[in-house]
This record gives structure tokens, sequence and C-alpha cells, in this order.
């Protein structure tokens, strides 16, 4: 790797990231937009027109809050356990093709990648609950570890049909093996059963278990504030694009778009981002109208259905692709 | 991973020499899901509750005692702060306990405003009741409907008597004011939309699998154990007795109006909720009798020796204004001695005024039976051998206030 | 020179780490360090063009195992394990054991060459194939046996696994 090469990878990077901030910031601002219209009411309205400055307000009152740190808290893993789920989410992005050919580091190991790095963000939500020395939080962060392996299992098993088919794990190969048509027609139980998990895996309405707050207060960042229950906020909303990528680049065709009339002409990069929002836009909805599940019924779901679902789409797939 | 709801049996066969411990969990008197400042020690095993223990207390501002101080008057504002979301019920409660006292009995048009007002404040109730509890168990969206119906019930309650929560509307031999005619066609119309809204809010969840699983079958009560419980109200029918004070001693204008009894069948936690659900729609219907049979005629009961005299005497009249300072700052002369226990049905349950009269113009002593009380002590029962977040569902799904339990 | 600088640095780390993960008074301190060393080692992996074998360190390893340890760790309580000494007794065994395996490690390396023949999977080949592939196709064809032996062992713990659950459900 020459200077040119490391410095339009820089690029890129500055690039990603900065799209993919700028998205969890007015993520969050589309939830309570949403979810607001959803429940008779407008949410912010205050900040800007139509609340558009709300994220900056709530990041400056984040940043500038006391920061509490209990008693008897273990500190140092306390301080590291929200930059350990912020640092999976946003390097999660590395591999994710963008568009055609723009991905930081178009690895062949893609999803494997991305499935390690979930796994790592998990460490952030175990280790904060441990960490905090409240009850509450440390229950948030053992449910969050036996959610996440349970689940990781179903998410990695979901995506074996997609690799089959497609012949790779590399991220932009896939896309290029939907240029037909994308792989929710042919895999729809995989789909099923990865969107379910990836929602479980972003600890999301209805599988927001760890932060349960009618039971757990908040769950395991209970006892943070200020800005590094920002960093928490931010790898929540960083993973749910992550994963809503994903999901858009294993199933739903990636960047492809439909090529007749105009649509050929739009850029590659909205059709990507358009179905990002459309997933992005199920999250809110789907917390909107859901209740919570308990934590035995989300084991239940995860063991006895999605894990031999995922296994038998395995086998199929396997039988359709020999004949 | 089931091994955290087995914990109990992983201790079983786990070596003797690894110590096992229980976690004990402080849920309250802070916590989002106690409606009030409720306290459970929990003891878990895993997330199974192996015992719970209630402590009740942190609201308690000594209603009783109180009440011993203060003329019958004065104790009406008091009832308002027992169930602070059903102020209109309590009113009724300890206004009929205290005419059963004196003997008197309000005019015809005050039991029918009273009624209407207790059943208001009934759906008033039930609505903050579905709200927190679908909050409880996560599904949030119902919340802000409920709290959409409830702002339109609260207005009218507002152009009633001029309060939303306190409302002290109720006196003792009829009500403080007299109701407007467009009053009752604006809540006619409000009760005519309103089917349509509780409809709304079972869209979001009475068929919606998740709910089903973490309502059905969790928290159940049979009916021999509610009767012996000493529970009441929609917790009580929800187990299937169909106990209804207002159905069994009718007071106000119930007996002159035509409704069912809900019950449910298997005292689980969905039971209890499909009760109120169907109270609701009786309440409503109720409302809509009352308006549609409401009387002409006087709001005060014309007993001078126990009911105050109307302001605009009071105001042009010295001997008004004199029998007025009289009973304000004495309280009533007359009052006869004895006892009296009036049970009403607020919308938690009975709720219960025994009234000792030694008579002087304050009452010698005021008991009050609460549901809610009764019915926290029903939550051990509940709770142990549940998982935590059923402990969540089973104090939503038995209603309670803590200003009403702790008085 | 910039590979043998990276090297360097793992081999380092990775040696320190190994320490801090045994020597921390507090256990969920030393899994922490083993999550670190654990990544460490997968880009140990990535050197050898093994991108596979990376990924799968770190999700087996540290998305599975670990958090299993976390998970047992953290329902034990901390503050009495703190307290107590460690390594206590069994420290003369382990010397022993110790340096029974650096001889052993040391007499092994000798006999190995530091430029060996090259097998048939160079680089090139694989990556001209991926690295899945590669792996896939050699665990198929010459390593079937023992890769079938390892899936049956691992059936066996399975079928443990729910055997023991079910007998406590009794």
């Amino acid at each position: 790797m020459d200077i040119p090469d490391i410095a339009i990878t820089l690029l890129k990077v500055v690039i990603t990231v900065n799209v993919v901030l700028l998205h969890v910031a007015y993520a969050v601002w589309c939830e309570r937009k949403v979810i607001g219209h959803m429940q008779a009411r407008l949410g912010p309205m205050v900040v800007g027109p139509h609340g558009l400055l709300q994220p900056i307000a709530d990041f400056v009152k984040l940043f500038f809050k006391e920061d509490v740190i209990p008693t008897n808290a273990d500190k140092p893993v306390f301080f590291i356990a929200p930059v350990i789920g912020v640092i999976a989410a946003l390097s999660s992005l590395a591999v994710i093709p963008l568009w055609e050919n723009f991905s930081i580091a178009n690895l062949n190991i893609g999803i494997l990648y991305i499935l390690a790095l979930s796994s790592v963000g998990a460490y952030g939500i175990i280790l904060a609950g441990w960490a905090s020395n409240s009850k509450y939080a440390f229950l948030g962060g053992l449910r969050s570890s036996a959610q996440v392996i349970s689940y990781e299992i179903a998410m990695g098993l979901s995506l074996v049909g997609v690799m089959m088919l497609a012949g790779s794990a590399n991220l932009s190969d896939i896309v290029n093996a939907q240029a037909k048509y994308p792989f929710i027609l042919v895999q729809p139980i995989a789909f099923f059963v990865f969107l379910m998990s990836v929602i479980a895996e972003t600890n999301r309405p209805p599988f927001d278990l760890p932060e349960a707050e009618a039971e757990l207060v908040a769950g395991y960042f209970s006892e943070y504030s200020g800005m590094r229950f920002g960093l928490f906020f931010m790898a929540e909303y960083a993973a749910m694009f992550v994963m809503s990528a994903m999901v858009v680049v294993c199933f739903l065709g990636g960047w492809n778009g439909p090529e007749f009339w105009i649509f050929s002409h739009v850029p590659k990069i909205v059709w990507f981002l358009l179905k990002v929002y459309g997933l992005m836009f199920l999250y809110f909805w789907l917390r909107a109208t859901l209740p919570r599940y308990r934590y035995d019924q989300l084991m239940g779901i995860g063991w006895k259905i999605f894990i031999p679902l995922a296994l038998a789409n395995i086998v199929i797939t396997g039988i359709i692709k020999l004949l | 991973m089931e091994d955290i709801q087995e914990g109990k049996d992983i201790k079983a066969t786990t070596t003797p020499d690894i110590a096992s411990e229980e976690m004990v969990l402080n849920l309250g008197p802070q916590h989002p899901a106690t409606h009030g400042v409720l306290k459970l020690v929990l003891k878990l095993d895993g997330e199974t509750v192996t015992k719970c223990t209630p402590y009740i207390g942190y609201l308690h501002r000594g209603m009783e005692k109180l009440s011993e101080h203060r003329t019958y008057f004065q104790i009406i504002p008091l009832t308002d702060r027992l169930d602070y979301i059903s102020a209109m019920s309590n009113n009724t409660g300890y206004c009929i306990a205290v005419e059963k006292l004196f003997g008197i009995e309000a005019p015809e048009r005050a039991q029918f405003i009273r009624t209407i007002a207790a059943e208001m404040s009934r759906i008033l109730s039930h609505l903050l009741w579905l709200g927190t509890h679908a909050l409880d168990i996560g599904a949030m969206t119902v919340f802000l409907y409920c709290f959409r119906e409830r702002e339109k019930f609260l207005d009218l309650f507002e152009r009633l008597c001029g309060a939303r929560l306190t409302v002290s509307y109720l006196r003792i031999g009829g009500v403080r004011n007299d109701t407007e005619q467009k009053w009752l066609e604006d809540l006619y119309d409000l009760t005519e939309e309103f089917p349509a809204r509780i409809a709304q809010y079972e869209t979001l969840i009475d068929q919606n699998r998740i709910w089903l699983q973490r309502t059905k079958g969790i928290g159940v009560i049979s009916a021999e154990d509610a009767i012996n419980m000493g529970l009441s109200g929609p917790v009580l029918r929800g187990s299937g007795v169909a106990y209804d004070i207002r159905k069994f001693m009718p007071y106000a204008a119930y007996d002159k109006v035509q409704w069912e009894v809900p019950i449910g069948k298997n005292g689980d936690v969905y039971d209890r909720y499909r009760v109120r659900m169907e109270e609701l729609r009786q309440s409503n219907s109720i409302i809509r009798q009352c308006i549609e049979k409401i009387p002409a005629g006087a709001i005060m009961a014309d007993a001078p020796k126990f009911v105050l005299p109307s302001k605009d005497d009071v105001l042009t009249d010295i001997e008004h204004l004199i029998h007025h300072f009289v009973l304000i700052t004495k309280g009533t002369q007359a009052a006869p001695e004895g006892e009296v226990y009036v049970a009403t049905e607020a919308p938690k349950g009975e709720l219960g005024f025994y009234i000792v009269s030694n008579g002087e113009g304050k009452p010698y002593r005021l008991r009050i039976r609460t549901p809610s009380f009764v019915h926290i002590s029903a939550l051990p029962k509940l709770c142990e051998g549940a998982l935590l977040a059923d402990v969540v569902a089973n104090i939503g799904s038995i209603d309670i206030v803590l200003g009403e339990c702790d008085r | 020179m910039l590979p043998q600088i990276f090297f360097a640095y793992f081999a380092v780390v990775i040696t320190v780490l190994s320490i801090l993960v045994i020597t921390r008074k507090n256990p969920v301190h030393s899994v922490i360090w083993m999550l670190v060393l654990f990544v460490h080692i997968a880009a140990l992996y990535i050197f050898l063009n093994a991108e596979f074998l990376a990924a799968i360190q770190i999700i087996v390893y540290a998305g599975a195992i670990l958090v299993l340890f976390l998970f047992v760790i953290m329902l034990l309580n901390l503050k009495k394990e703190e307290q107590e000494r460690k390594f206590h007794g069994y420290w003369p065994l382990g010397v022993l054991a110790g340096t029974f395996f650096i001889v052993f490690f040391i007499l092994i390396l000798s006999k190995i060459s530091v430029f060996p023949k090259l097998g048939p999977y160079s680089i090139q080949a694989i990556q001209s194939e991926g690295s899945i592939m590669t792996i896939g196709k050699v665990l198929y064809t010459d390593y079937i046996l023992p890769f079938e032996i390892a899936s049956i062992v691992l059936l066996v713990a399975i079928i443990g696994a729910v055997v023991l659950a079910k007998k406590r459900i009794e």
C-alpha cells in the first residue's frame, strides 16, 4: 500500500463515518418524529423548524452534562464499555459497500467480519452492566449476554443460504449476484430470520430486554449519564444502520435499483439509502406498535424457532442448488 | 440459556461447596413500573422471583387521623387524594356514607349527576390503568392514545367543577353545582365516539401475539383465593366472581340504568384486562343512559341541619350567613351518634367508609377500606415463582394507587 | 521492514497480554485482557493471509466462548474472589508443566526449518480461490476423517448438554 492508496482509504473513512454519524443523529430525530406521529402527537417541534436542530441540541446537552460515576463502580471498565460499543458499530462500516466499488475495505470475509464485530459490540453492554455496580444494570448485562449468543447463531446461520447462492462471503460479490433479482425472493425464510435476529441483536423492541424500562429501569445503562450515555445511544443507532445495511446488501439487492425509464439514471447510493431508510422505519414502526417479549419467551423463539428455521433453510438451499 | 430461569434446580444439582446466593432486588420506591411509591423487595434466583415482600407507607399522610379533626365537609378534599385518579368516585363513596349516617338523601338529579361523574372517573381510571399497564408490558402507543381520550374527559371535568384532578365536586346531600345542558350534550357526543376509541386500543394489543403471551396464564388467581384474600372490583371479577356493589347494593342512580357485569374466566392478567376493557364500554353506556334519563330538579337535599345553604342566600341574607358560618366552623350539630359502613364500587374495587360518630361535628373515627391496600397483599402470591417481567405485569393488572393504599 | 515491525508489535503485545490475563486479581479484568488478546491473535492470522480463521477466531472465541466465561464470572461473588491469593499451592506444579512445555516446544521448533518447502497452498493459490473455499475443499477431501470425528465429538457434547438440561427440568 503506497501513500495515495492510504490517502484514498482515509478519505473513504471520513466520508463513510460522516455520512453514518449524520444518519445516526437524524435517525434519532426521525424516530421521535415517526413515533410521535404514530402516537397522535408531534414529536420534537421547538428547536429549529419541526425540531430539525434537536439532535444538535441533544448532543450539546449530553456533552456538557455531569458525568456521574456510581460508587464502587469498576472505573476503567465503566469508562471503556461504551467505547467498545461505538468502536464495534463504527468499524463494521468498513466493509459495507455503499455503492458500486465503494467500500473502505473490500474484504473476502465481509459477512464474517460484520458478525465478528457485532459479537464484540455485545461486550460493551455486558461490561457496562457489570461495571455499574447496580443490580438493574447487572440484570440487563446478563440478559444481553444470553440474548446476543443465542441470536448470533440464528443470524449467522440465516446468512449461510445467501453465501451459498452468491458463492462468496464478500459483500460486493453478494450484491453483484443480486443484479437480476434480490435474494429476498429466493430466501424468504432466511430474510425473516435474519431480520428478526438483527432486531434482537441491536436490542430494539420488541426484543429490547437488556434495557427493558418497565422492569430494569434502563437496563445496562441505568447508571450512565452525560456523554457516556450518549455513546451508548450512538452505538445503538449506528448498529441499527449497519444491520439495516446488512439486510439491504444480503437480501434486498444492495445498491441495485430498477433499470428502466428514468430510474436507471438515479445514483446507486440513493437506492441503497432508500432501502436502509425503509428498514430503519420498520425499526421505529415496531417500537411504536409491539409490546415487549419476556426473557424466556425471547430465548424460546431464538432457539426453538429461528435456529431450526435457519438450519432448514440451509438444507433446502443446498438441495435446490444440487438439483 | 434456560439456566437463568431454572436456577433453582441448578442449586440442587451443583456440588454443595459452591455457595449459591439469591439476589435481593429493591424494586421501588422509585421505579418506573411500581405506579407510585410501592417498594417490593424481591429475592431473585436468576430471573425467577422466589420471594416478594411489599413495603407500603411511603405515601402515608395520616388521612384517617386527620379526619378526626375536621368537620364532615372538610373531609371531602381529603378523599380526593385517596385514589387521585378517580377523585369523583371517592367523593361519591364518602358522601353517601355520611348521608347514610345523617339519614338524608340527595335529590334525584344529584344522584344522576353523581353517577355520571363516578362513571367518568371510572373511565379515566381505567384509561390510565390501560395506558400504564400496556407501557409496562412494552406497548407504548396505547399509553398516548389513552391519554388523548383522558384529556377530553378531564376537560369536561374542568368545565363541570373547575378542577381536573382533585375535584371535590360532591357535597354531603348533593353536588356542588348543577350541570349545564350544553355540558351534558358535549359529554353525550363524547360517549358516542368513545366505543370506537376503545376498539382502537384493542386493535393494538387485544390480538397481539406478544401481548397474549405476556398476559395469558400469568398471575392466576382462582375465584376462591380471590374471595379469601378480600379482593374486589375488576380483579375479583376477572377471576369469574360476578360481584359488583353497583348491582348488589345499588347506590346513586345505578338501579335506574341497564348494564352488565363483565366477568373473566381464568383469573389471569389477560382476563383482568378484558374485564376492564368491557367495563369501559359499560361505563360509557351507563353515562349515556344517565344523560338520557336525567330529571330536572334540585341538586342539594333539603336538610338545613346538615347541608350548606346556597351561596346566593349566604351573600344576601344574614340568617343564612350565620347558619353557613356555624356549619363551616363547628360542623353540623345534629349528627346522630352511631356507626355506619358504606361500600361503593370505586374503579379499583370496593371502597368502604366506616364512620363512628359521637354526635359531634366531626367523625370520632373514620376508617377507609381501600381496594389497593387489599390488592397489594395479593402481590406476593401472584409474583412468587414468576419471572421478573411478570412482576411488572402483575402490578399493572391489580391496578393499585399508592395514595389510596397508604392513605 | 513494515511487516517485521508489525509482527514484533503483535508478538510482544500478545505475550504481555497473556501475562496480564493470568495475573489480574479480578476475573472480569482477565476476561477483558483476553478479549484484546484474541483480537491480536486474529490480527496474526490476517498476516498469514488466513482471513477466514481470523474472523472465526473472533466470532467463536470472543463472540461465544468468552461471553460465556463472562456470563459465569459475573455471577460469582468477586469481592471474595479478589481477596483470595492467586496461584495458591499449585505454583510448583505450574512451573514444572511450564518448563516441560518450553523444552518440548524448543525441541519441536529446532526440527523445523525456517524456509520449508512450500505446499500447494501458496498465497496466490489461496487468494485466487478465497480462503473459505480453500479451507472447505481441504476439509472435505484430505481431512474428511478428522473433520467427521470432530463433528461427532461435538454432536456428543450437544446431546450431553441436552440430557443434562432435561434432567434438571425433571
